[in-house]
């Protein structure tokens, strides 16, 4: 979708990070030369649109237990079938379908590493196939979001 | 089960997690809304949120926006096979381009020589095999292997849930 100027505006400032304090929008209205009114009205369209998808804390997954990104080489006649499987698990939270041998990946966070071993085990007994199981080591760069503007 | 979220462990905190994973609703003061939900002050409802976030707990504070929905609908898992020793250095380069939106170590496997994990997004799929290609650049020949794993479905996306404690 198209993001008029205030939209874009809004979300190329605010997505790293938006101040916290007491009604916070009254400040970010005045740095993006709109009223209060304005700034919720587009806050709202954004939302209704899917352009937001939330406003709020975003919290860490490895600080809240532990998570581990897996992946699965499911024969493509099986895909729908095993992804259903996984997907089934509130404990999965990210599940994309890749092009690779290595064809559907999926992040599983849960309370503590033995959980997500049980979960691994499970789903290497219920479909007969090897999980990869890639926990992060080390961190270089976090969703902080990214640019909207073109890049070399 | 319980949820360890370090010192943060606390009800209090965990009732803020369960309250606004979802996001907040939109009013005018959401903290107020917040402090009213967890019975305590605007202000100690400030500090709590600064204190997850100094702790880490809470990564940012932010208008999360759908960049699929906004058009970025390709986005690459670019993978590298760099030697271990030169990934501190390597890993901070590659994080710091403003196209790459996670930047990870992840440990080798059998059948799976990759170390270096960066997840590229764009319009198009020229555009992410542009990105691809500037990240070879960077690398150069500290990279002895490289693939771009390219999503081809959302199969399922949800922010973080925490299982309820009991």
């Amino acid at each position: 979708m198209d993001l008029d100027r205030l939209s874009q505006h809004l979300i190329e400032r605010y997505q790293h990070g938006m101040p916290l304090c007491a009604e916070p929008y009254r400040e970010m209205a005045q740095v993006l030369k709109c009223s209060e009114a304005e700034l919720m009205t587009c806050l709202q369209r954004l939302e209704l649109a899917g352009a937001l998808s939330r406003v709020g804390p975003v919290f860490e997954h490895t600080r809240a237990g532990a998570s581990t990104l897996a992946a699965l080489a499911v024969p493509a006649e099986r895909l729908e079938q095993v992804a259903a499987r996984v997907s089934q698990y509130p404990e999965v939270n990210h599940n994309y379908a890749r092009e690779h041998h290595y064809n559907l990946w999926f992040v599983v966070t849960g309370p503590h590493r033995q959980h997500l071993q049980q979960i691994l085990d499970e789903l290497e007994q219920d479909t007969g196939l090897t999980p990869l199981d890639l926990p992060m080591l080390s961190a270089y760069r976090i969703d902080l979001g990214f640019s909207l503007g073109g890049h070399p | 089960m319980s949820v360890c979220i370090s010192r943060s462990d606390s009800p209090l905190a965990l009732r803020l997690i369960a309250l606004t994973q979802d996001g907040l609703p939109l009013l005018e003061d959401p903290w107020a809304w917040l402090a009213e939900q967890l019975g305590i002050s605007v202000e100690s409802t400030l500090d709590l949120l600064k204190r997850l976030q100094a702790e880490g707990v809470i990564r940012r504070i932010a208008a999360v926006p759908n960049h699929y929905r906004l058009g970025y609908r390709h986005n690459g898992m670019t993978v590298w096979d760099v030697a271990d020793e030169q990934l501190p250095r390597l890993g901070e380069l590659i994080g710091a381009q403003p196209f790459v939106s996670h930047c990870y170590r992840r440990p080798r496997r059998a059948g799976w020589p990759y170390n270096l994990f960066a997840m590229v997004h764009g319009r198009s799929r020229e555009e992410i095999d542009s990105y691809r290609e500037h990240l070879r650049f960077l690398l150069a020949d500290a990279c002895r292997a490289d693939e771009m794993l390219v999503s081809s479905r959302i199969l399922k996306k949800t922010g973080l849930r925490l299982p309820p404690a009991h």
